[in-house]
């Protein structure tokens, strides 16, 4: 009776010390979850969300904080694609947020005063200019985030729909009538 | 002649080739036109750079833009005269959108840059490959991929360098990757008969270009492939084949076959032809290099002749204009000509004229704007009527018959990928092998239903694209979110660090000073000194009750100086008047701009 106890208690010990040293060799330092839903995002960095940035509003998705029909820039799209992932039921985009066609930043130049607010605000770096020298924007760098707008003190960014051209010209989905056969 | 044939699964024959309306008569040249559009973007590939500006005179022949980046060519002026404009303009593209194009008014004189013949046997490979991207070479089947990349038979044993050279890992036969190049004159789509003209008429060009096209490969077999509804093509080129054998004395002889392929639909397709002649399958998503084999469209093989022998850029190439037209047949034009005037060339429209198709019917697309002109991917245009081209009965739903499958020549599963494609599913369609689907239109031909199944598969190849290029365009905005906020991190500590740093060193230098350096205690001491003893001073004559004055104490010279403006002060208090005036003058000035003042703002 005794050598049995004795037995488990050991079998016990040496298992879980086992499980402990795996715990800690093979920890998991990120979640892999946020990564994926991370990789989802549309990575534009907007905060339309709410959050300041795309990693910590898949933080928040992935800790169930926060809904997946937050994000405007990801569209009806990637609203599916969030629901497919977490296996949740897709939702409409949430309330007083609407998708907007993809946008860049343009700098009126003969309006720019040099003052450096933009450049701070752009979340991808992606505005060049110093201090009382015109500034410009990268357009293959801009993600249409538009937190350029509000710090200008001269209101010269506009934002402009980009055009379609023919390198990024997609067929469109084949809309046709099915013949009613009674 | 005697050589094995293999036949691909599937394919269609459509009821009428519609051949016999264009392929009667000879090739006619275009008249010169007054104006032309050469587009950039004629190509596969990044659009060619713009080497004129408005207003500049350039000659027929002369390179008006560049190449740029690898998978990119050159275009040409096609006339001597003025260029007028370098604008949007329509292009043939099944979007109707604008595209960059230079325009080119005419002079009428038609004066041309010197052509320069080149050495093509003993100059060395990649010159000659240079000078093909400056002549604008690119595929005249259809896909335009510049030809130089595409003659560029790889290092054998070294990693080969680029695109064209993928796959170098496998190692073929003999000195060179590639043994067999074919000549595709299959011309398998029904209505274009540009192939067919001009092999009966240039065959000896062609051949010429083929010699080119092995010198460069390394390739020891020519294979001539023409479907056999074209025996005059075929004797055309058997003829000039003959010629090259019995000549070519210099080089070693080329083993040039003539081979009439079945009519099949579409056997002209690169991998169906393939397979056709060596029963080799090109891997999924491979190239025909992989196996040792490459393909270049009988135009393209005439143009690389014009190019190296007689020195003459691409800037015409063979068009085919039939369908409810006057006058059907085949035209050399020039690239940029606008489809009106070659249309106008062919007798113009028939009455009833329903729309225009650049291409064949099979994978052609409707043109959007007449004023497009003919490119180096243009080789035919035909004028739809309701009675040639019936509309397409509505489609009904898929019954899942399975003839689409039965009629794939990539041996795909087109039903299953309509279904996904529908749903929008494309991680399915892909998984369907949709990138392999060559859009020959079997699929959409056999449809019992006539379900426009193509148009499915060009939808989710675009959108996979277009996804792809978000995808790309999000990890770059990630990578670049990621280093700001780890850049302004770093700012931030190192700012913190540079504070902490000067403190401490001011805190140091307080503590020190005058304990370590005798020079900065002497001079403390003389300061501390010089403090109290004015000090002192204050508080004696504040005892005393005197108010210093800054006039006490002077030296006798200041005194002195003083005593005298004092005295001329004296002597000028008599004369008011230069002070009246000032006086007067002020308010005057001052009052000045204010009856002006309303006069502005009215």
């Amino acid at each position: 009776m005794l050598s049995a106890i004795l037995i488990m208690a050991a079998m016990g010990l040496v298992l879980g010390a086992i499980l402990g040293w795996a715990s800690i060799r093979f920890r998991v330092d990120d979640d892999p979850l946020v990564e994926k839903i991370d990789a989802i995002l549309p990575q534009t960095q907007c905060g339309q969300c709410g959050y300041p940035g795309c990693k910590p509003y898949a933080e928040a998705i992935a800790s169930g904080e926060s809904d997946i029909n937050k994000c405007p820039p990801g569209g009806d799209d990637g609203i599916k694609r969030l629901a497919e992932l977490l296996g949740v039921e897709v939702k409409p985009l949430g309330e007083g947020l609407e998708p907007k066609p993809k946008s860049v930043a343009i700098i009126d130049e003969n309006t720019c005063i040099g003052c450096t607010l933009c450049i701070q605000a752009c979340p991808v770096d992606a505005i060049v200019g110093a201090a009382k020298q015109m500034h410009v924007i990268v357009e293959a760098q801009c993600t249409g985030c538009e937190l350029c707008l509000p710090p200008c003190p001269v209101d010269c960014i506009d934002m402009v729909v980009v055009k379609e051209d023919i390198s990024t010209w997609k067929w469109r989905y084949p809309i046709h009538r099915m013949r009613q056969v009674a | 002649m005697s050589r094995a044939l293999y036949s691909f699964n599937g394919g269609i024959h459509p009821e009428n080739s519609h051949k016999a309306e264009s392929c009667g008569t000879p090739i006619r040249t275009m008249p010169l036109l007054p104006r032309y559009v050469v587009p950039l973007r004629q190509h596969i590939g990044a659009p060619a750079l713009p080497l004129v500006q408005v207003g500049d005179q350039v000659l027929k022949g002369q390179m008006i833009g560049s190449a740029e980046g690898y998978v990119s060519t050159a275009v040409h002026a096609p006339t001597s005269g003025r260029v007028s404009a370098i604008e949007g303009c329509a292009i043939p593209h099944p979007s109707g959108l604008f595209d960059e194009a230079i325009i080119i008014e005419s002079d009428g004189e038609d004066r041309s840059i010197e052509f320069t013949p080149l050495d093509w046997q003993n100059l060395d490979p990649s010159a000659l490959r240079n000078r093909i991207r400056e002549m604008g070479l690119a595929g005249l089947g259809g896909a335009v991929f510049p030809s130089y990349i595409k003659l560029n038979p790889g290092a054998p044993v070294k990693v080969g360098a680029g695109v064209g050279a993928s796959g170098a890992g496998k190692p073929g036969a003999g000195h060179s990757r590639i043994h067999t190049l074919i000549l595709n004159g299959a011309e398998c789509e029904p209505w274009i008969t540009c192939d067919d003209r001009l092999m009966r008429e240039r065959a000896a060009g062609i051949m010429q270009g083929a010699r080119i096209m092995a010198h460069m490969l390394g390739a020891t077999t020519v294979l001539a492939a023409v479907e056999d509804n074209k025996p005059e093509a075929i004797a055309a080129l058997r003829d000039a084949a003959a010629v090259f054998t019995d000549t070519a004395t210099e080089a070693p002889v080329e083993n040039i076959e003539v081979v009439a392929i079945p009519t099949l639909y579409p056997g002209g397709g690169g991998k169906q032809l393939i397979y056709t002649l060596t029963g080799k399958e090109v891997p999924s998503g491979g190239l025909s290099t992989d196996i040792g084999v490459q393909v270049f469209n009988v135009g393209t093989a005439y143009s690389l002749y014009r190019a190296i022998v007689l020195g003459e850029p691409l800037f015409s190439r063979v068009v085919t204009i039939t369908g409810h037209v006057a006058q059907p047949g085949n035209f050399e034009a020039r690239i940029g000509t606008p489809i009106h005037d070659l249309i106008a060339a062919a007798g113009g429209a028939l009455p009833g004229c329903s729309g225009e198709i650049i291409g064949g019917p099979m994978m052609g697309f409707d043109l959007m704007d007449l004023a497009a002109p003919v490119t180096k991917a243009v080789n035919c245009v035909i004028l739809k009527s309701p009675a040639l081209f019936a509309p397409k009965p509505q489609p009904m739903p898929c019954i899942r018959c399975g003839a689409c499958a039965l009629a794939c020549p990539v041996n795909l599963q087109p039903f299953e990928m309509y279904w996904f494609s529908r749903a929008k599913d494309f991680g399915k369609v892909q998984s369907y092998n949709l990138f392999d689907c060559i859009e020959c239109g079997c699929c959409t031909y056999v449809c019992p239903s006539h379900i426009p199944l193509v148009d499915f598969y060009r939808f989710s190849k675009s959108e996979i694209w277009e996804r792809e290029r978000e995808k790309q365009a999000s990890d770059h905005a990630r990578q670049r979110h990621e280093f700001k906020t780890f850049r302004q991190e770093r700012e931030k500590q190192e700012k913190a660090e540079k504070f902490a740093k000067a403190a401490e060193a001011n805190k140091a230098k307080a503590n020190t000073a005058g304990a370590d350096d005798p020079e900065a205690a002497r001079k403390k001491a003389i300061l501390d000194a010089a403090l109290a003893r004015a000090q002192q001073a204050k508080a004696d004559m504040a005892k005393e009750g005197i108010t210093p004055k800054n006039t006490d104490h002077l030296p006798p010279a200041v005194t002195k100086e003083i005593a005298e403006i004092e005295a001329r002060r004296g002597q000028e208090t008599p004369d008011q008047t230069t002070m009246d005036i000032v006086q007067d003058a002020t308010p005057a000035i001052s009052q000045n701009p204010s009856p002006t003042a309303p006069k502005t703002d009215a």
